[in-house]
């Protein structure tokens, strides 16, 4: 039971205060009267986090919300945390959350925390991360066919380096497996970029890094991209070609995406979508989008859902390949 | 001090066997090709702790340690009263944080310390009772943008919200 | 001497007026949010990230890197005045540092972990000037092998730290690690320990909740117990002379602040190590290279100047793996890493050739921060050592108070702070019947590391152990460590040979 009534006090107070510092908040409907908890789904340093403050930074910098959104790390059991700490707020007005895959992969994987995924208010996609197959340029492996004939022959010995278990990374290594008949060895690291570093040291043979991840080391010569997970040629990387050139029609995606509290208030889901459609079309976003090659419009409300229910879909389908789930 | 020291080994003992048990949730052997499973790092070391609260155990039967030997009260009657006084006060600050929030405990927390505990005067009281709020609200919702729990009183802050932020 | 123009360009930018006001109130603002238990750099760093929107990278970074300094040197005041360790990376300089504030010594501390840190911070910045880029192959040779080896190696230095009794020093270890693996095992990316499903244990034990509720209430506890709540925690006197001659003794410290900042500088170096291992290793080692080992832990001077030359030098050191290979050495640099990508920055070996203005306008920026720590550090000595004269029943609700919200503010979950307490009171308990406490507050910030790495080697290797010694620099390592760990037995042998040949003739 939330106290709902107020002092009577409280109310003129709001009113005074309200009048006076009703800024730019005219036509607006519902405002967030407090700080808003901004929760990401990831540790400190990955790449939801990283868009996560550029979002808070954006948002602060064109003053597109009253109140500030203040970022939350919630990295605990692959996101299930911060699903359960979402859930926990049923109807919350001032929470949202930066989401990953793992929002589809975590409730799949752990059916005990009783989640499900589209109870959640879907407010924004902000964009899709692509995903590349990387080698180190040591290796001499110039084409995906070279890749395979190598990876054949090292079998159980060759190594990818990946985030995460049961998540995007081995998805994909398991797509490579499946498709070529390799025997690619999986082993998860904490953080992408800790993921990179493994294969400029040589620690590791490949990876699926995303482009912002590896882009460090592939402008420095150190890493080759081979292959990508996308539909169509990425345009920083206009010599690798994609999956579906090659022969195999195999996309996917990572998306970058914010949600709010299960059953939280129209007006306020509103409020949020504006906001972060604002921060969507910020030359900001924008620019960061082209530079990280991330791909994705803007998706919201029932659009948003329909993708999420297609993904989820699908997530079910890999996992039950890798035998994550039955 | 002789009692006691028995019976945390004996409850050492009994928390090993719980986290062995707890940690089977999750494979404990070593995985042909990967190297020890999910759960074999906690399964083994409560396994040695486990070893290690019986050797305290023998060791106070033999009478070893120092603590085994003494027949000193493990608190005296006035430390006694005094920790569990401050462990119930700060026990009862913590809880109330979740109804009244920090900005409601904290200074029911200072009074009943410095007046009741440290008899210091009302006027001295008072001064850090509401010091230390206003001094925590500024440095840390404002300056340094960490949310504190504020439970039910938490209406009373959106006139702070509009004006500092 | 291309790098010395570099470096004096740098110095331009980082004197400009805006730039070196940024630093100073950056220093400022570090130290105060350093001193605070619970917050440390990453705090401060993550809150002022957008604020730093407004103003050019590279002011933005020198303003981040002020506040990183600030701070680090701020982690020692609560460690020394308090004895609750701010942060990982200021764990070793309880260990000495309180012992001395309760001798009534608390300035000469303050000073020696002051100087230490410029020491550490001043000779990592000068390594960092000349060999960042030949240093990043380095970082880049250490794979999972390697870092469980410098993880042995850790443990092995910290393995003469605990108590006389053997089997209560082990559980303290065992305890340590156990709580450290807690949450989710990354291997199976299964959950691990979730105690009675509560939702509070998947992000795992935070070093701080035990580290705080251990050092915070229970010494608190501790405290009021032995003196029934009446005495004053010490009677610490500050005056310029007392400051100047603490800074004349220190000169016999030299050896071990060069040795700290060496070991915290290539600790720090390596991704994923960071400054806490580095300081732990540094305190060790400075206890194994005394003469008189006993000394520590009971207020040896040397015991706060290693651990906080090398913390220091290792946050320096963690920022070159961050700028030169994008992986973060801490969560600070984490922070710091998200806050390039905002300015439109790409880390990575590149970094070093195109944005000239940036890295050296960082590095000088650096050089000034560091100094400024110093003075303005020096400078509030006064004002600390006053909080330390406050009435015990003044001081104790407010150190409690500042326990709970430095509990909650990491992961503003009260779940950390009712562990926290929990912790504080079995804590105080346990430390009565002679349990030690710091190897288990090292065991849970060095055990994450340990296992995964371990783990992560063994994958890579098929299950073979052999991998540890094989390779080129883990092999010494691990081998260096192994020695480390049998020294108390190869000691105890030694002793019992002469007692024999002395009863034979």
């Amino acid at each position: 039971m939330k106290l709902t009534s107020k002092p009577l006090i409280l109310h003129f107070m709001l009113i005074a205060a309200a009048a006076v510092f009703a800024t730019n908040a005219v036509a607006a409907g519902w405002q967030p009267k407090k700080p808003v908890e901004f929760v990401i789904m990831a540790g400190p340093g990955g790449g939801a986090d990283k868009m996560a403050r550029l979002m808070q930074t954006i948002i602060e910098k064109h003053n597109f919300s009253p109140k500030p959104f203040i970022p939350v790390n919630k990295p605990g059991g692959s996101g299930a945390e911060a699903l359960v700490h979402l859930k926990s707020k049923t109807g919350d007005n001032h929470t949202v959350m930066v989401t990953l895959n793992s929002f589809y992969t975590t409730p799949l994987r752990q059916p005990k925390l009783g989640i499900n995924s589209l109870d959640y208010t879907p407010i924004a996609r902000m964009a899709e991360d692509t995903f590349l197959l990387w080698v180190h340029k040591d290796s001499g492996i110039k084409s995906l066919d070279d890749f395979v004939a190598a990876a054949k022959a090292k079998g159980g010995d060759w190594i990818m380096a990946g985030t995460g278990k049961g998540q995007e990374d081995e998805l994909l290594t398991n797509f490579l497996n499946s498709t070529y008949g390799l025997k690619i060895k999986y082993v998860p690291f904490k953080g992408g970029g800790r993921v990179a570093k493994e294969l400029a040291g040589k620690h590791a043979n490949s990876t699926v890094n995303n482009p912002s991840e590896q882009l460090g080391f592939f402008q420095a010569g150190d890493t080759v991209a081979l292959a990508a997970f996308t539909a169509d040629r990425l345009p920083m990387f206009p010599d690798v070609p994609t999956f579906t050139e090659l022969g195999h029609k195999y996309v996917y995606y990572m998306q970058r995406s914010v949600v709010g509290t299960p059953g939280m208030s129209a007006e306020a889901a509103e409020f949020y979508r504006d906001v972060f459609a604002k921060v969507y079309d910020s030359d900001e976003w924008q620019e960061y989008k082209k530079k990280k090659s991330l791909l994705g419009d803007f998706l919201t409300g029932d659009e948003l859902k329909a993708y999420w229910t297609n993904e989820i879909a699908n997530h079910k389908q890999m996992l039950k390949d890798i035998g994550e789930i039955k | 001090m002789r009692r006691a020291e028995l019976l945390m080994a004996i409850a050492l003992a009994i928390f090993s066997v719980y986290l062995m048990w707890k940690s089977a949730e999750l494979p404990i052997g070593w995985i042909p090709d990967e190297g020890p499973g999910g759960g074999a790092f906690p399964f083994w070391l409560s396994a040695a702790m486990l070893v290690c609260s019986v050797w305290v155990i023998v060791r106070w039967f033999r009478q070893i340690t120092p603590q085994s030997r003494s027949s000193e009260p493990f608190f005296d009657s006035r430390a006694q009263a005094m920790i569990l006084l401050v462990v119930g006060a700060l026990t009862l600050m913590v809880g109330s944080i979740h109804f009244i929030g920090v900005y409601g405990a904290v200074p029911l927390f200072f009074v009943f310390y410095m007046r009741f505990l440290g008899q210091h005067s009302w006027a001295k009281t008072l001064t850090i009772a509401i010091a230390a709020p206003v001094v925590t609200f500024f440095f840390f919702e404002i300056l340094l943008h960490i949310t504190l729990p504020k439970g039910y009183t938490e209406p009373l802050f959106y006139p702070l919200y509009d004006i500092f932020m | 001497m291309e790098i010395l123009q570099l470096l004096l360009d740098g110095f331009v930018v980082a004197l400009q007026p805006t730039n070196l006001f940024l630093v100073i109130v950056g220093c400022a603002v570090g130290l105060f949010i350093g001193a605070m238990p619970g917050l440390g750099s990453v705090n401060g760093v993550a809150i002022l990230l957008p604020v730093t929107f407004i103003v050019p990278p590279t002011s933005a970074i020198i303003f981040l890197a002020a506040i990183y300094y600030g701070a680090m040197y701020g982690g020692a005041i609560s460690s020394i005045m308090l004895g609750i360790p701010g942060a990982s990376t200021a764990v070793a300089t309880t260990f000495d540092g309180r012992p001395l504030a309760i001798q009534g010594m608390a300035d000469k501390a303050l000073v020696a972990a002051a100087v230490a840190s410029f020491a550490g911070g001043t000779i990592s910045v000068i390594l960092f000037t000349g060999f960042a880029p030949p240093l990043a192959h380095v970082a880049l040779a250490f794979g999972s092998a390697e870092e469980f080896a410098l993880m042995m190696l850790a443990f092995g230095t910290f393995i003469g730290l605990g108590g006389d009794d053997i089997p209560k020093t082990l559980i303290s270890i065992f305890i340590g690690l156990i709580l450290s693996s807690v949450g989710l095992d990354i291997l199976s990316g299964q959950p691990r320990l979730i105690f009675g499903d509560i939702p509070g244990f998947f992000h795992g034990i935070n070093f701080l909740v035990l580290a705080i509720g251990i050092y915070g209430i229970g010494e608190i506890l501790w405290t009021i117990e032995s003196s029934r709540g009446e005495v004053s925690v010490s009677q610490a006197v500050v005056t310029v002379r007392r400051i100047l001659g603490s800074l004349k003794e220190l000169l016999k410290s030299a050896k071990t602040i060069l040795m700290g900042s060496l070991l915290g500088y290539f600790v720090g170096l390596l991704p994923a190590a960071g400054a806490t291992p580095g300081s732990i290793m540094a305190y060790g080692f400075a206890k194994t290279m005394s003469k008189n080992p006993d000394s520590y832990g009971k207020g040896n001077i040397d015991g706060v100047a290693a651990p906080e030359s090398a913390n220091n030098a290792a946050s320096t050191g963690s920022m070159l793996p961050m700028l030169t290979l994008g992986i973060p050495g801490s969560p600070t640099t984490a922070i710091l890493l998200g806050g390039m990508v905002i300015w439109g920055l790409e880390p990575g070996p590149r970094l070093f050739v195109e944005q000239t203005e940036f890295v050296w306008g960082l590095i000088a920026s650096l050089y000034v921060a560091n100094f400024f720590s110093i003075v303005l550090n020096i400078a509030f000595i006064p004002i600390f050592i006053w909080v330390l004269k406050l009435s015990f029943t003044i001081l104790a609700p407010i150190i409690f108070v500042l326990c709970v919200v430095g509990g909650y503010a990491p992961t503003q979950d009260m779940h950390d702070v009712w562990l926290m307490l929990l912790f504080g009171v079995v804590g105080y308990l346990m430390r009565k019947l002679d349990y030690p406490m710091a190897p288990m507050v090292l065991a849970i910030v060095l055990g994450p590391l340990a296992e995964s790495s371990l783990r992560q080697a063994l994958l890579q290797s098929h299950g073979s152990m052999l991998v540890f010694f094989e390779r080129p620099i883990s092999g010494p390592i691990m081998v260096f460590a192994l020695l480390l760990f049998l020294m108390p037995a190869i000691k105890a042998g030694k002793k019992m040979i002469t007692r024999r040949l002395q009863k034979v003739p």
